[in-house]
């Protein structure tokens, strides 16, 4: 079989034969055509990667695990991890969403970690086009059919449209649970004389090769990458939960690894290679549902809900007990061996044998070029005289509000269970997600967040402002940021200029998580994002933990009162570069504002303490739509208006609807003033108006009634 | 074909019956899935169109002497499980009758 | 007041109902699991959680209807034991016959979650003696298939002998077709059987149990119970 059929690239194949000592046989070039595919083996970016910080006081599980784990202090461990699962969702929007949501809450689940909440990520196209409706509908439907099922509660996330996503939808999903640090389960804990056993569903042909699939751009038919798509079962999801926190609290369990990208080879030899042990596999021991299946569709197929486990011979009775109860096959298939041979058997004929420690990690790296792009400069171009003002502010307003973006996503996460398992403090709707962990004052605090225009126009800045907006979103309702897990979305790192964005969006990252002393535990890279319409805007998404040590030490939003004095903290100088006004209007440029760190730890801590000392009733960071989208969201949410006027010389738009910098809105009872004031002195803090009456009006632009707000905003 | 056939209970050489079962909703029950395709499909188009119901359609392969002998167990499975009698009806075709 | 709640392949609500229970009245809360074939001994009220019961395949509650445990647990009910069903639990009772009527795919064909009022139409029995008639509560509710239906003539036997027990309703008490999310038949919520000791609603009472999570109404649903229990020892 030729190499390239095998989607190896050549220096790959010399690299294989040469450490084989000879020619790998077909089955052999299968597995490793699709386990050094971009999407298992992370060639083009794993140097890149390397940037981030990822060590902290709080980090328990660094990246390359199952997924990161922060310590919430008294034993207890959140174990958490965004992942992609974009190309499926083109193809087929239902069943990639859901098995999608599967996929990460089996990589929770693989830590012996409960899962308690999951975040979704969706980018959209222009929702005007009938193609967009319908990926949005099957995605949205196939994310909440399965999550509901499964019995994890969807809790908040991330909406977008741009017409960059038309053919390319993007689906991250992001899941965290919970697991004492004693009770934690490792990858790298198989001994040689265990058995290595498969629990879960029988084993099929679906999405054989999807690995491969997803490192592929999206051709023009792409109905013929059809069979390629899995198909997932919550009910059978539920029953593996159940049943491997059952094996875990036994204590049955060595070691243990979600089957997804590339089912079985990935998992068993991950495994194999993490504890430094060999393999066995006796491949025709694995439960089948399709007939005639060759051993490389049995070691790639990405059959759902199966789960790899490393079990002690003595207790494997146990364990097949446990199964049984909860109606799952359970197979033992291999055991594990001395040294670093991993060999596939198949009704007695030797099928494929190569290093553990080869499979899934020595793939050569690829550094592709990197260029600038010429016309950088030509974006930040930008000239504020350009912009006419607003000729109907109210106009504006409301139709900024109503953008595809900005508006109520109401109507997508009515359709998920946000309560089930009695956590949920502040569910979806708002800026930041709050669990509160039973028996305990503490709770989580959660944000997922990406600005893809902002780094179109400036990657470096724009990644930088991706995390800075989740730690002061964090910061505002009173946590402390812990940990970050990251979603890398990109077009083709083939061509030059996309490649250089990709590097410098990971800089920009980097650069802020080190400010902030904020870790990045784990993380998920999806590459070749494009298709023939055009490519996505660059996209990085990013999950955000924090912690607040009691209900006491939050700060809600949308939380005005009568006669409360309104603040607006943070520089006065914002932009309107990258900014969703200007897009509103279809213009995307401009140069984002640089990142501050002292300005930006300065604000963190200050607002953390405005939170502790309840020195006010409401605070909502400033993001997407600048101050009067903040002032409109928090209006709505409280049901009470404001008189606010624009107290500087800027201009009155730049001023209301500019964006970046460290900045948030506030509204504080007069008798809280004078401690707020204390709080905030020496960084920039003015008084914008106060809370009162029915109406939002800023004095020389708009004045509309509450309710009209609502809406408009709420498009119902 | 994935199918689960499972081995022979009864040893012996039964003909083995492929029963088709199709359920729907009773007159008079809400059939809003119905209604939701009806809307769909003239949108599309189809002018000729004047009602739709949407229904079940299961096959069960059972061991039996013969086809009123395969009918009758169907029979017993719709009572057991899969019809409920307060919303739904069924009929039963056996290939072959 | 000993509860055994009922645990089903696919149950996602078992744990949170246990914990309500627990957390409001400090009393003995077992699991049962489905295979079993006997209730605990001692057990007063049994209640079946909301989820997806084998994944919902077939008919909302369909399959678990027909579990080992069913047996026992509606002997329980015809002897007049306390039985709740909640969501799933209610699609369960309806579909072993234990409670009339049956419950279809919402009207608008999609799942829905978020709080919800109702209106408290009958207080004679344990569940919800606590409350006063007329009352109007907040469960949240979450489900995909919540609409109630029972033939014309039925329901009106049903009205009349007051075995509705919770209406959907607007915030200030109508029971308009505005506040009914899902198309049930008069916005019916919950019903209660001849008895007054069976009773099925869609809301979820233990995700009203807690201030923090958003309101503390189920808290006095359970203590109805709880009270009527230590009353009538039924």
């Amino acid at each position: 079989m030729d190499f390239r059929k095998a989607g190896l690239r050549e220096t790959e194949y010399e690299e294989i034969k040469r450490v084989l000592g000879r020619e790998p046989n077909e089955c052999e070039l299968r597995i490793m055509g699709v386990m050094w595919s971009e999407h298992c083996s992370y060639k083009s970016t794993k140097h890149l990667l390397k940037l981030f910080p990822n060590e902290g006081e709080r980090v328990v599980l660094g990246p390359g695990e199952n997924a990161g784990i922060v310590d919430l202090g008294e034993g207890l461990g959140a174990a958490f991890k965004v992942e992609s699962h974009n190309h499926p969702s083109a193809v087929a929007p239902y069943q990639g969403a859901a098995t999608g949501v599967g996929g990460i809450i089996r990589d929770i689940l693989a830590l012996g970690a409960r899962p308690v909440a999951s975040l979704d990520g969706l980018f959209f196209g222009d929702p005007e086009r009938a193609r967009t409706r319908t990926l949005a509908s099957g995605i949205v439907h196939g994310v909440g059919g399965y999550g509901n099922a499964v019995g994890v509660p969807t809790v908040g996330g991330k909406t977008v449209y741009d017409p960059c996503y038309n053919e390319n939808p993007l689906l991250n999903a992001f899941c965290i649970g919970l697991i004492p640090l004693d009770e934690i389960v490792s990858s790298r804990t198989a001994r040689p004389g265990q058995a290595v056993v498969l629990l879960g569903s029988k084993t099929g042909r679906d999405g054989i090769a999807g690995a491969a699939f997803a490192s592929v751009e999206l051709s023009e038919d792409n109905k013929a990458s059809r069979p390629s798509i899995q198909i997932g079962d919550p009910f059978a999801e539920k029953l593996l939960i159940e049943a491997c926190l059952e094996m875990k609290e036994k204590k049955l369990i060595v070691s243990m690894q979600d089957m997804g990208a590339a089912g079985i080879i990935s998992s068993s030899s991950e495994v194999a290679a993490k504890s430094g042990v060999g393999m066995i596999l006796h491949f025709d021991k694995v439960p089948l549902r399709a007939e005639n299946m060759e051993p490389w569709e049995i070691a790639l197929s990405e059959s759902q809900e199966r789960m790899l486990l490393i079990v002690d011979r003595p207790r494997l009775s146990e364990v097949m007990k446990i199964a049984e109860k909860w109606e799952l096959d359970c197979a033992e298939f291999g055991e594990t061996v001395e040294g670093d041979e991993y060999t596939i058997l198949f009704h007695g004929e030797r099928a494929a044998s190569l290093p553990a420690t080869l499979i899934g990690d020595r793939c050569p790296q690829i550094h592709w070029p990197s260029r600038r792009p010429a016309d950088l400069e030509a974006r930040w171009t930008f000239d504020v005289e350009d912009i006419p003002l607003p000729q109907d502010w109210n106009e504006a307003l409301l139709s900024l509000l109503s953008s595809p973006s900005l508006a109520s996503k109401e109507s997508i996460y009515e359709h998920y269970d946000s309560m089930v398992q009695l956590n949920t403090v502040v569910g979806p709707g708002h800026p930041v997600n709050m669990l509160r962990i039973k028996g305990r004052d503490s709770l989580i605090a959660m944000t997922l967040d990406a600005d893809p225009w902002k780094c179109s126009l400036d990657p470096f800045r724009g990644g930088a402002e991706t995390v800075a907006r989740s730690v002061r979103d964090l910061a505002v309702s009173g946590a402390r940021a812990a940990g970050l897990t990251d979603c890398l979305n990109f077009p083709s790192p083939e061509v030059p200029e996309q490649y250089w964005v990709l590097e410098e969006c990971v800089k920009g990252m980097a650069e802020a998580c080190a400010a902030f002393n904020c870790p990045v535990v784990s993380g998920n890279v999806s590459l070749y994002n494009e298709s023939p319409e055009g490519a996505i805007l660059p996209t990085p998404v990013v999950g955000t933990v924090g912690i607040v040590p009691s209900t006491d030490a939050t700060l809600s939003s949308g939380s005005w009162e009568e006669g409360d004095v309104l603040f607006l903290v943070g520089p006065c100088n914002p932009s309107l570069g990258g900014s969703r006004y200007l897009l509103s209007q279809g213009r995307l440029e401009g140069r984002p504002l640089p990142f501050s760190p002292e300005a930006e730890k300065d604000f963190v801590e200050r607002a953390l303490k405005t939170a502790s000392s309840k020195a006010a009733h409401s605070g909502r960071a400033i993001s997407g739509g600048g101050l009067a989208a903040a002032l409109a969201k928090e209006s709505m949410e409280s049901g009470v208006g404001a008189a606010a006027a624009v107290p500087v010389p800027t201009r009155k738009d730049v001023f209301l609807f500019g964006e970046g910098g460290a900045r948030a809105l506030y509204a504080v009872p007069m008798s809280r003033v004078p401690l707020f004031k204390t709080l905030w002195s020496g960084y920039p803090c003015i008084p914008v108006g106060r809370a009162g009456g029915d109406s939002l009006s800023v004095e020389g632009a708009f004045s509309l009634p509450v309710a009209k707000l609502l809406t408009k905003w709420r498009g119902r | 074909m994935e199918t689960h056939l499972l081995p022979g209970r009864r040893g012996g050489r039964e003909v083995i019956h492929r029963v088709s079962i199709f359920i729907e909703l009773q007159e008079g029950v809400l059939d809003i899935q119905g209604k939701a395709v009806e809307r769909s499909l003239v949108s599309l188009g189809h002018e000729t169109l004047r009602s739709v119901k949407v229904g079940k359609y299961i096959q069960v392969w059972v061991e039996g002497e013969s086809a009123e002998a395969a009918r009758r167990e169907a029979e017993r499975m719709c009572d057991d499980l899969l019809v409920n009698g307060v919303i739904e009806q069924f009929r039963i075709e056996v290939e072959g009758e | 007041m000993n509860t055994a709640v009922v645990v089903f392949p696919g149950s996602n609500c078992d744990q949170d109902v246990m914990h309500a229970v627990a957390e409001t009245l400090g009393t003995k809360v077992r699991a049962v699991w489905h295979r079993e074939t006997a209730l605990p001994a001692d057990t007063d009220l049994v209640i079946l959680p909301g989820g997806f019961s084998f994944g919902d395949y077939l008919r909302c509650g369909a399959m678990a209807a027909r579990s080992p445990i069913m047996k026992a647990v509606a002997a329980h009910g015809k002897r007049g034991g306390l039985l709740l069903g909640i969501c799933n639990g209610f699609q369960i009772l309806t579909e072993s016959e234990l409670l009339p009527g049956a419950l279809l795919p919402n009207r608008t064909l999609d799942f829905i979650c978020r709080p919800c009022f109702l209106r408290v139409e009958n207080v004679s029995n344990p569940f919800t003696a606590n409350f006063s008639k007329g009352q109007c509560v907040q469960f949240p509710i979450a489900h995909g298939d919540g609409l109630y239906t029972l033939p014309e003539s039925e329901l009106k036997t049903l009205e009349e002998r007051g075995g509705v027990v919770f209406r959907y309703c607007s915030p200030d008490g109508q029971a308009e077709d505005e506040s009914n999310p899902n198309g049930s038949a008069n916005n019916i919520a919950g019903i209660v059987n001849e008895g007054g000791n069976i009773l099925g609603l869609m809301p979820h009472p233990e995700r009203a149990s807690d201030p923090l999570l958003g309101g503390a109404d189920g808290r006095v649903f359970w203590r109805s119970l709880f009270d009527a229990y230590r009353k009538g020892g039924r």
